[in-house]
């Protein structure tokens, strides 16, 4: 059957799809993409379902080879990643045409955590409880619930129809201005904490400490809570940004649990959780107060506009060639990440 | 309703409905009524709601409803009397031997009890299943005795293993799989609550009772090689 064969893979590499819904009751998180507008745009450059699985890459990077008996239509974009096709620099974010045997590779770049590679057709991994996502913590979803790492392989669809034209994914939404604070709905539990500890809150800066699929840890000034940070555990989604003993944010990601006890001074716009996600630790981050009207208005603008540009992929008159860029070294990355268990 | 909850935002594509603040059976029968009601009602835009102790989450589409039109829409919700299955009362193994019973000398300190007393008053007690979440098969309990309220860590603690029997904040829990965690692990059962297999996917049901019955390490070996080999390490109470 046709697939992709990963050749080495840092840590982090997951399978993704529009996340595992229905389950949040009985503990188990959606998953989904970290940076929803890469993967989404990944998806739609190759004419795709907005939610079909495709690989989440983290900083580790990941190289593949395609095995299949025809040419295979893959995109990608997100997180200023490099990518190469056989050595070559191809760019952040394109959609290619790779003919079996081909070897594509994705090297961290400047900026950004999170790249999306998309296959025509969607990734065909099992489903487990609705969904492909990989929820890694919980052991569900992806390639046996786990990481991917070096010799697994990743099945498509069996026929996906005469291969799309190379193209650059230019996108305007995947280039946000990097200063713009990220919007914040008050609550639920905002009374746990005093006039001025949420003043504050809005107007520091705050700086990414930790991250993984689960948290972001920021540093800056503690905030202070006004009755103690105990409370009944209650419901929680993404974005929330939860504050503990600590009076440090912990900003609640793809993979967060689903309830929580401790008090939730707001959520993350959904608008602005994939830029978040993008930030490495060491970034900094303001944060400005909004409505959740504003907010759900934010969140239909960007989809709108991604779903409805028709023309975000620019034919590839021709192959870029840069001479003295070193062809990707697959030992350095790949050696690391394929030590993690699943 | 006789008491109106409070509708709180919890972003752009969530709600919360809270009901209360603390650990109360009749609180609790509130929100499950109230998640009854909700699915009965079959809003278009809701994806799912997830209930707690003391409220209940609902998770929708922002692209069909806004957080103003699921309120109004919420306040006229019918609150139809259901006949509700009786709750059954589980016998859970559990062993609070070492390794198992990895903070028991730290919570033992804490409280100024001794060990075999946390362990009395723990194994001692009937608990009533509020809400599942945090994690896959996880079972959140009411009902832990009062000498045993000890507050949430400041900061979580390192993953607890798979059946670890946590305390924090007044609460009482199963957590069935390896998760870093803000409570404090007093033992564990060889129980497996959460198989996606089954639909719905965990054991117990959300009302249902629970006691532990305590067992040794060789005994808590012997019923997770069951367990895993798919036999219920539960059974109900005769």
């Amino acid at each position: 059957m046709a697939h992709l064969r990963i050749l080495g893979a840092g840590p982090g590499a997951t399978i993704q799809d529009g996340g595992r819904f229905g389950y949040r009751r009985y503990g188990v998180t959606p998953a989904g993409p970290m940076d929803w507008v890469a993967f989404r745009t990944a998806n739609l450059a190759l004419g795709n379902a907005a939610d079909a699985a495709a690989v989440e890459i983290g900083p580790g990077g990941l190289e593949l080879i395609v095995e299949a008996d025809a040419p295979v239509s893959l995109a990608f974009c997100g997180g200023g990643f490099a990518w190469f096709r056989g050595g070559q620099l191809v760019g952040a974010a394109a959609r290619l045409c790779l003919a079996p045997g081909e070897i594509l590779a994705a090297r961290p770049g400047v900026a950004g955590i999170f790249t999306y590679l998309a296959v025509a057709g969607g990734l065909r991994t099992p489903i487990e409880l609705g969904s492909r996502a990989t929820y890694a913590r919980a052991g569900m979803g992806g390639l046996n619930g786990g990481l991917l790492r070096a010799g697994d392989d990743l099945p498509l669809e069996a026929s996906t129809g005469p291969c799309a034209d190379d193209a650059m994914i230019v996108a305007p939404w995947l280039r946000p201005d990097p200063d713009a604070a990220l919007r914040v709905v008050l609550g639920p539990q905002d009374d746990y904490f005093d006039p001025g500890a949420r003043d504050l809150f809005f107007s520091a800066p705050f700086r990414v400490v930790a991250g993984d699929r689960m948290a972001y840890r920021l540093d800056g000034p503690p905030v202070a809570h006004s009755r103690g940070y105990n409370i009944v555990s209650d419901g929680v989604a993404l974005g929330a940004i939860q504050i503990a003993g600590d009076k440090k944010p912990l900003v609640l990601m793809a993979d967060h649990p689903p309830t929580g006890g401790y008090p939730k001074l707001g959520h993350v716009a959904r608008a602005d959780i994939g830029r978040l996600a993008q930030l490495r630790p060491g970034r900094a981050c303001r944060f400005a107060e909004v409505g959740a009207e504003t907010a759900r208005r934010a969140l239909q603008r960007l989809e709108d506009e991604i779903a409805t540009t028709t023309n975000f992929c620019r034919p590839l008159r021709r192959q870029v060639a840069l001479a003295g860029v070193a062809t990707p070294d697959r030992t350095a990355w790949s050696a690391a990440g394929n030590r993690h268990p699943r | 309703m006789p008491t109106a909850p409070r509708f709180l935002p919890a972003g752009e594509s969530a709600l919360v409905v809270e009901f209360g603040a603390a650990i109360d059976a009749a609180l609790n029968d509130k929100v499950h009524a109230f998640d009854r009601a909700l699915a009965q009602a079959a809003i278009p835009g809701i994806i799912e709601a997830v209930p707690t102790y003391r409220s209940l989450m609902i998770h929708f589409d922002p692209r069909v409803l806004a957080t103003d039109a699921l309120i109004a829409r919420l306040r006229r919700l019918e609150m139809a009397p259901e006949a509700v299955a009786p709750a059954r009362h589980w016998l859970i193994p559990a062993c609070y031997e070492p390794p198992h019973a990895e903070d028991l000398a730290e919570v033992s300190a804490a409280l100024n009890l001794a060990p075999e007393r946390v362990v009395a008053l723990h194994a001692g007690a009937t608990y009533r299943i509020y809400m599942f979440g945090f994690a896959p098969g996880y079972v959140f309990l009411g009902g832990l005795p009062p000498e045993l309220a000890i507050s949430r860590r400041p900061k979580p603690r390192p993953p607890v293993p798979q059946g670890a029997l946590l305390i924090a904040g007044g609460q009482a829990l199963i957590a069935n799989r390896p998760m870093p965690t803000g409570w404090y692990n007093l033992g564990a059962t060889p129980a497996l609550l959460f198989d996606p297999r089954r639909m719905p996917p965990v054991a117990v049901d959300l009302g249902d009772r629970i006691s532990f019955v305590p067992v040794d390490g060789a005994t808590f070996a012997t019923l997770r090689q069951a367990a895993a080999d798919g036999a219920p390490a539960i059974r109900q109470k005769a």
